[in-house]
């Protein structure tokens, strides 16, 4: 047999049997393997999520990166690494990315930076999705009381500034790690739970929920068996969506010195360093930068390949 | 329509008392009257000063009076506290930041909103073309584009390029009053301006060519094109009004953030309005100042809301309904 992806056009049609031949069988597709065959034609998708793979693994083989080029994450080289008037060296065979403004390696900075950057945009995006999804549901299923409260706090929550709310966390705590995945999911959940809501809406009224109801299914099970397969699609377009927001929003955090603190290498705080220097030394500001830069724009031209492929409505009118 | 906007209004109360229970919690709560008292004080302040501001906000009250009292002060009195750092009101504090952050805001958004309805009706017109295609990569990147990239990127690339070569335009940093000199105001405006505009015009866009694209379906448009209108006609009088709806509410809502501080922008380029004097607070350990900060800004996106649902309600009648 053919591969699911590679089946003619009439393969796929009702087979005529009227000379009593065994019919072909038919393969269903999921909705999954289809999306998938749909976003394998689309190049910019596929591009990007080659860069990005590259970038997973230059986070992972950050430490190989350190050992190649011999230089520590964290180890100022005042001699070798900075001028005789204290100023960053350029990029050179020693220092492929150049130095910072205390003589650190730029190139194993941004390869510790991309684990910061990608940890952040994956757990708090998780995390982001799974409070909006439980409370969007429980505000579409029970409604009433519930939904009011849920709304109001959905409010409450779009209504605060975001910056501001980290500012005034880290102004009473210290910056952390913690704070800026806590920051970032308090902020997006509403915007997930909104969605999920009007889904869930339209779901409770179908005939399977009442049949499960009718079997003595509780709130909860109908919920997490019966509606949340319905609003998959949704979460993951969306969470494709959401991790290049985070990223960029853990990097402005450690921008504005309100994310991860230092000595941590991370791309926010590097750009944020260099702000004050990059008169005399571009490499600094230029390629965390970029770093930044490439893996958002991957991100989204990834987020929207796979948004075209999961709901193909939405390009075909 | 009255009982609409009532009921809008106290939505928005309810809101706000919520807001200012959350900055409380921050804020107030997690310590004893001393530590908070410490905190409010900031780090220079002697035991007298702390001694004065647990007895001014009466720290060594139960906690719902402290909330009370916090309250009152607040509505009643329209006091924002006292800023120990600056040794003035919070609220005078916030009132010389204030027009520097709405100079930056309002201009950025009169920009983003004309540059990116414009570009999203043409790419939605033009839709497939490599007019289209140009202004949705064009978009796309911009959209992924970190708001202090960018910022800094044009202060390297433009501002510094061009001082190098001995032409003065732009100035790096820092904001001229428009008493001072209107010239140098606008001139320290451009590229602090550029930077809010080209990243947030890129959603509007994004947002204006799908709901314009989507819009067009409608079988009213079939209509319109069928009595023989012009296309241009079709499209701005007849597409783009209904279109423009999701636009006009994520309009109101980013106005209604960046005029509590548009907080990168004023960071990147060293301008001292809310927000980065919030930044700044932090480091000065003058907390009350940041407090201030945050109910200004909620008020203002509260507000905002609230003028969105009555433009909408205006609008279309059946959003009275629900």
């Amino acid at each position: 047999m053919t591969l699911p992806s590679s089946i003619p056009a009439t393969e796929l049609d009702v087979p005529t049997t009227l000379d009593g031949e065994v019919p072909v069988a038919i393969r269903g597709r999921s909705t999954w393997q289809l999306a998938w065959a749909r976003l394998r034609k689309d190049r910019a998708a596929i591009i990007s999520a080659v860069i990005i793979l590259l970038v997973v693994l230059m986070a992972i083989f950050a430490p190989v990166i350190a050992a190649l080029t011999g230089h520590g994450v964290d180890h100022q080289y005042r001699t070798t690494g900075l001028t005789t008037s204290g100023l960053p060296r350029g990029p050179s065979g020693t220092f492929l990315l150049g130095t910072d403004d205390l003589g650190r390696d730029v190139l194993v900075r941004i390869a510790y930076g991309a684990r910061i950057s990608l940890f952040v945009g994956v757990v708090a995006t998780l995390a982001t999705v799974a409070i909006g999804a439980v409370l969007g549901m429980m505000a579409g299923y029970f409604s009433g009381a519930v939904d009011s409260v849920i709304a109001r706090l959905v409010d409450l929550v779009l209504s605060f500034p975001f910056l501001l709310f980290a500012i005034s966390l880290v102004s009473v705590t210290h910056p952390s790690l913690t704070v800026v995945i806590i920051v970032i999911s308090v902020f997006g959940w509403a915007a997930v739970a909104r969605i999920v809501r009007g889904q869930v809406l339209s779901i409770r009224e179908k005939e399977y929920i009442e049949a499960a109801r009718s079997l003595g299914a509780s709130p909860w099970r109908i919920m997490f068996i019966d509606v949340l397969p319905n609003v998959v699609t949704q979460l993951v377009v969306y969470a494709t969506l959401l991790i290049p927001i985070t990223v960029v929003l853990e990097a402005t955090l450690s921008f504005l010195g309100v994310g991860v603190p230092p000595p941590t290498a991370d791309w926010g705080q590097m750009i944020s360093e260099s702000s004050t220097i990059y008169q005399q030394a571009w490499w600094f500001l230029v390629f965390p930068s970029l770093a930044l830069l490439i893996t958002t724009v991957s991100f989204n031209v990834l987020g929207d390949g796979v948004r075209d492929a999961l709901d193909p409505r939405l390009n075909r009118q | 329509m009255a009982r609409f906007l009532v009921r809008r209004i106290l939505q928005g109360i309810l809101v706000m008392l919520l807001v200012t229970l959350l900055v409380f919690g921050i804020f107030f709560l997690g310590g004893n009257a001393n530590t908070v008292a410490t905190r409010l004080a900031g780090r220079n302040a002697t035991p007298q000063t702390i001694a004065l501001v647990a007895k001014r906000l009466h720290l060594n009250q139960s906690v719902p009076l402290q909330y009370w009292d916090f309250l009152e002060q607040l509505v009643w009195h329209h006091n924002l506290g006292y800023s120990y750092f600056h040794e003035q009101p919070v609220g005078s504090v916030l009132k010389q930041a204030a027009p520097i952050t709405l100079s930056l805001a309002l201009g950025a958004a009169v920009i983003w909103l004309i540059l990116g309805v414009l570009s999203g009706v043409l790419s939605a017109v033009k839709r497939g073309r490599i007019i289209d295609r140009a202004i949705t990569t064009l978009a796309l990147f911009f959209y992924s584009f970190p708001t202090f990239v960018l910022g800094l990127m044009l202060l390297f690339l433009v501002s510094y390029q061009l001082q190098k070569r001995g032409i003065r335009i732009f100035p790096g940093q820092g904001y001229v009053y428009f008493s001072a000199s209107p010239t140098k105001w606008f001139e320290s405006l451009v590229l602090p301006w550029i930077t809010l505009a080209l990243v947030s015009a890129a959603t509007y866009t994004r947002l204006t060519r799908g709901s314009l694209l989507e819009v067009m379906g409608e079988d009213y448009i079939r209509t319109a094109r069928a009595k023989g209108l012009s296309e241009r006609r079709v499209v701005f009088r007849h597409g783009l009004r209904s279109a423009l709806t999701p636009v006009a509410s994520q309009f109101g809502i980013d106005v209604g953030v960046l005029v509590g501080g548009a907080v990168v922008t004023e960071q990147v380029f060293g301008m001292p309005g809310l927000g980065y004097t919030a930044v700044q607070s932090i480091n000065n350990g003058d907390l009350p100042v940041i407090i201030g900060i945050v109910i200004v800004a909620s008020a203002a996106v509260i507000v905002a809301n609230i003028l969105v649902d009555l433009v909408y309600a205006v609008l279309d009648p059946r959003v009275r309904l629900h």
